[in-house]
């Protein structure tokens, strides 16, 4: 029911999460953000019973994108098998000095893929048609915008549940950047 | 299913004790239909209480060898030119591709095409069924059943069946005229004549536009209907366990005022964007186009050339725009 997505650029990634917090049917929250500052260049979105399970994953030295996204699919698969599964779904977005951006794709079955565009969610039925479609490694920032706000605006149009603003951040060598909100009202 | 079975059908259910459905479909043959045609066309008719001998004929639960999954991707949409109906051509059972090349879009009569999703079997045996509906119809009453009407009239068989396993998910796209009755009469009454397909090509490009404006009811039609009773008329329709990507697609490119050369290639783009994406659709693409003149059946495509011309034309575009910031630094 919540919808994470992130593009891949030449040299940054654009993350974007819906802002529902939902209990049931309930909107609980309209303005909830789903993505979690690991440092200074890595962001983590999620969705699902994500709950207090992320603070433990703050260690205070600076990771590598790749090294975190290893380290959280680790944590996730070993906590599978015990009586306590998390159920989450997970973008892990980052940018590394050396290897340039990247855009993790993990869920909760601790499945991690290294891809340039990734969705979570129904909503993500919907959408990956269109990533697939226009997506290409040499998006500039604005393309990416672009192609972020035609998807918003497929899910507003076929996607049964309402989900009306969206959070965007954007991640490159100078960290991570708030942009504006898409919301259904403004396009 | 021809005319002779229905004169003279003493066919008992016995005969095919498992296939509980054939038993029913038999069922269908005894009673006689009566169409009550009122001003607004309603159509009553009489469905036997197929509910009953169903349930007599039928053991609770019949065992299938193999998993029966709706795996397909069919797509319907109406433009200036007429209605485009597209799907793909794999037939999946579980995690098997059972055929690689089955005909999922299937004409009816010169001015309808219906697309199918569900259980193969279950599709063929209603296509063909909705077939003979419609042939008798016009037998019957001189005058060709529209397109709304055989929607209501394929819904109402379908009823009796709602809460079994009869899954079929039918999608018409056709054509309704405003004069059929005239043509009827003029043309020789045989069957080529009901199925014959607007595949003469003596059309020229200005035809496709034309529209009747007699009547509300005349022009392109896209309705779907369901097993489980849902009956809808809409301009886009997808449908399938690849329809979401198929809609994403759709909805970004369509417009009323595509003309036929794009609009074959959005339904292509669309179908072979949900055959990427989805395990249970893929291998080619059908696609048929219908105008005031009939249907035409566009050649079947394969879409794995489709996905290596995609990643060419996609290497290309990033070169050139390599090129463009290379000259735009150079000057």
């Amino acid at each position: 029911m919540e919808y994470l997505i992130g593009i891949q650029g030449q040299d940054f990634v654009l993350v974007a999460a819906d802002n529902v917090a939902a209990s049931s049917i309930i909107q609980m929250k309209h303005d909830y953000d789903k993505m979690f500052k690991l440092s200074e260049k890595i962001l983590l979105l999620c969705v699902g019973e994500a709950g207090d399970t992320l603070y433990k994953m703050r260690n205070g030295y600076e990771l590598s994108p790749s090294a975190a996204a290893n380290f959280t699919r680790k944590n996730l698969a070993d906590y599978l098998r015990s009586r306590t599964p998390y159920h989450v779904n997970l973008l892990l977005a980052g940018y590394d000095d050396t290897d340039g951006p990247g855009l993790f794709y993990m869920d909760y079955l601790a499945s991690l893929a290294k891809t340039p565009f990734a969705a979570h969610g129904y909503g993500a039925f919907l959408t990956l048609s269109i990533l697939d479609r226009y997506y290409r490694p040499d998006l500039t920032r604005d393309e990416a915008v672009d192609l972020l706000k035609k998807c918003v605006e497929e899910l507003n149009r076929r996607f049964i549940l309402n989900l009306p603003s969206f959070s965007v951040r954007l991640i490159d060598k100078d960290g991570v950047h708030d942009l504006e909100k898409i919301s259904v009202g403004n396009k | 299913m021809a005319l002779e079975e229905i004169c003279n059908f003493v066919k008992t259910p016995s005969e095919f004790p498992s296939l509980s459905l054939e038993g029913t479909a038999s069922s269908l043959y005894l009673t006689d239909y009566t169409f009550q045609l009122t001003n607004n066309s309603l159509l009553n008719f009489e469905i036997p209480n197929s509910a009953l001998l169903f349930s007599e004929n039928h053991p609770s639960s019949v065992s299938r060898p193999f998993l029966l999954t709706h795996g397909t991707t069919t797509l319907g949409f109406i433009f200036q030119g007429g209605v485009i109906a597209a799907a793909d051509t794999r037939a999946s059972a579980g995690g098997l591709v059972a055929c690689p090349s089955s005909h999922k879009v299937i004409p009816i009569h010169s001015h309808l095409v219906v697309t199918s999703s569900g259980s193969s079997a279950d599709c063929t045996l209603w296509k063909r069924i909705l077939y003979r509906e419609m042939r008798l119809y016009e037998l019957r009453n001189k005058r060709r059943l529209s397109i709304r009407g055989s929607a209501k009239l394929l819904a109402f068989m379908l009823h009796p069946f709602k809460g079994t396993d009869v899954c079929v998910a039918l999608t018409l796209c056709g054509w309704d005229r405003a004069d059929d009755d005239r043509e009827y009469r003029e043309q020789p009454h045989d069957s080529s004549s009901f199925l014959a397909c607007g595949h003469s090509s003596s059309a020229t490009a200005s035809d496709t536009t034309i529209r009747c404006s007699a009547s509300p009811n005349c022009g392109p039609k896209l309705i779907f209907v369901c097993s489980d009773g849902t009956r809808l008329q809409n301009n886009v329709i997808s449908v399938g366990s690849g329809s979401p990507y198929a809609y994403g697609i759709l909805d970004d490119g369509l417009s009323w005022n595509l003309s036929n050369k794009e609009a074959f290639s959005l339904a292509r783009q669309a179908v072979f964007r949900a055959t990427h994406r989805d395990a249970y659709s893929g291998n080619n693409v059908d696609l048929f186009h219908i105008t005031a003149e009939g249907w035409k059946q566009r050649e079947r495509e394969n879409l794995r050339e489709e996905y290596y011309r995609d990643m060419e034309r996609k290497a290309k575009e990033v070169e050139e725009r390599k090129k463009e910031t290379l000259l735009k630094t150079a000057t």
